[in-house]
């Protein structure tokens, strides 16, 4: 089973309650997919014995074949290649990794060499699993692929989304079971979430809210939530306690036996939610 | 000599565009009759490598000149392997530039010498020296 937790806003406790419930769920994965600042090892404290380089393949020219003809750069949809008189200039950073080019090389100049730009690192036994973008790489996503063969059969993966509602999102969010939005009751929460809710729903994933920092008055989200039929399957209070233990690298479920309980409580109905049934 | 000059606009008397990978228009003009024919920036809108498009555009237009504002780091690299020569503009119509140009009171562009190629070029160097003042309270 797969469980996304994704937010929309970044800073509405994706990680909290990923690590957290990771923590109180048998036979848990907890996969960090936010490659670009992966977070969790903060609270898990994994010590990473395993890694493997994510590569990506692009373009090189052999310029004593090449006819210049232009093929490459007229091809490439991310103007990733440009063709001058004497000369074909690549931009790695800018390619995805489409073969596009040398698919349309008459003259075969082009082959496809490897590029590094992250790594995937894990402990021994696959509990933590991180991505991580190497600094300057602009695209993440070829890092998510790789981190979904870490996953194992018969586990259940915790999926830590990367803030936001762009590709990186829902590339993570593909073939999840079930996702669970974070939100906080403020405005900027609310607005994200009705992306992040509209996200899961194109993509046909059930989903539930779990509510942060939630204070005297939560109408914000509860009314969307009443609207749009999302059960809160959870509200952590804004609570100073949290925030302190927090800072210092704890999580709720190890500062205290009842956010354990209830996080445990949460993970127990997961199975039931991905399957359907009403929270 | 056929110059193109980013446009803001389709004709001559437009204001040059200072954006390159981003201008509205690409004026292909001949400075001896200054007949101009404008090409649509097809990369104005594209997510990324909008100069490395343009510069690619240039190239393919076969023109002897460029005038144009900011060049950034890609698009200089791929012109810099071309033979088109290189001119910051002046904040003014397409035509000014011309005539500026023809005059030889544009600046060209500093490609910093031998070309580049693509990607791993670059060589600097760093300097820079601090000294640190206390405010006069300390």
């Amino acid at each position: 089973m797969r469980i996304a937790v994704l937010s929309g806003k970044g800073g509405t406790g994706k990680t909290t309650v990923a690590a957290s419930l990771a923590l109180v769920t048998t036979n848990s994965q907890y996969i960090d997919c936010d490659v670009e600042e992966p977070n969790g090892f903060l609270y898990l404290k994994p010590e990473f014995s395993r890694s493997s380089e994510v590569k990506v393949r692009v373009p090189l020219i052999d310029e004593s074949i090449c006819t210049h003809c232009g093929a490459c750069a007229r091809i490439c949809q991310f103007n990733a290649l440009a063709v001058t008189p004497n000369r074909v200039l690549t931009f790695p950073e800018l390619c995805h990794h489409c073969g596009a080019c040398s698919l349309v090389c008459e003259a075969g100049a082009i082959t496809e060499v490897d590029r590094r730009i992250g790594v995937i690192e894990a402990d021994a036994v696959g509990f933590a699993v991180q991505g991580r973008l190497d600094v300057g790489e602009p695209v993440g996503i070829p890092i998510l692929d790789d981190l979904k063969i870490w996953i194992e059969p018969g586990r259940t993966a915790i999926l830590d989304c990367p803030p936001g509602a762009s590709c990186a999102v829902v590339h993570s969010l593909e073939d999840c079971d079930f996702a669970i939005l974070v939100t906080e009751p403020t405005p900027f929460g609310l607005h994200d979430l009705k992306i992040a809710a509209e996200l899961v729903k194109t993509m046909g994933i059930p989903a539930g809210i779990v509510l942060n920092k939630a204070g005297k008055d939560n109408s914000i989200i509860e009314t969307f939530c009443t609207e749009q039929n999302l059960p809160i399957l959870l509200k952590i209070p804004y609570s100073r306690q949290i925030a302190t233990d927090y800072s210092n690298g704890i999580l709720p479920v190890q500062a205290s036996s009842e956010w354990a309980y209830l996080f445990g409580e949460l993970a127990a109905k997961l199975p039931g939610l991905a399957q359907g049934v009403k929270a | 000599m056929r110059v193109i000059v980013t446009s803001t606009g389709p004709t001559i008397d437009s204001p040059m565009d200072p954006r390159f990978g981003r201008a509205e228009y690409f004026l292909i003009v001949d400075s001896e009759t200054m007949k101009a024919t404008a090409i649509d920036n097809a990369s104005r809108n594209a997510s990324g490598g909008a100069g490395i498009a343009a510069a690619q555009a240039v190239i393919d237009a076969r023109v002897d000149a460029l005038v144009t504002g900011h060049l950034g780091p890609n698009a200089l690299n791929v012109l810099r392997n071309s033979k088109v020569a290189l001119y910051e503009g002046i904040h003014s119509s397409v035509e000014d530039n011309l005539n500026q140009l023809k005059a030889g009171q544009l600046k060209p562009v500093a490609t910093g010498g031998q070309p580049q190629y693509g990607q791993g070029g670059g060589m600097g160097q760093g300097g820079g020296m601090g000294q640190g003042r206390r405010g006069g309270q300390l």
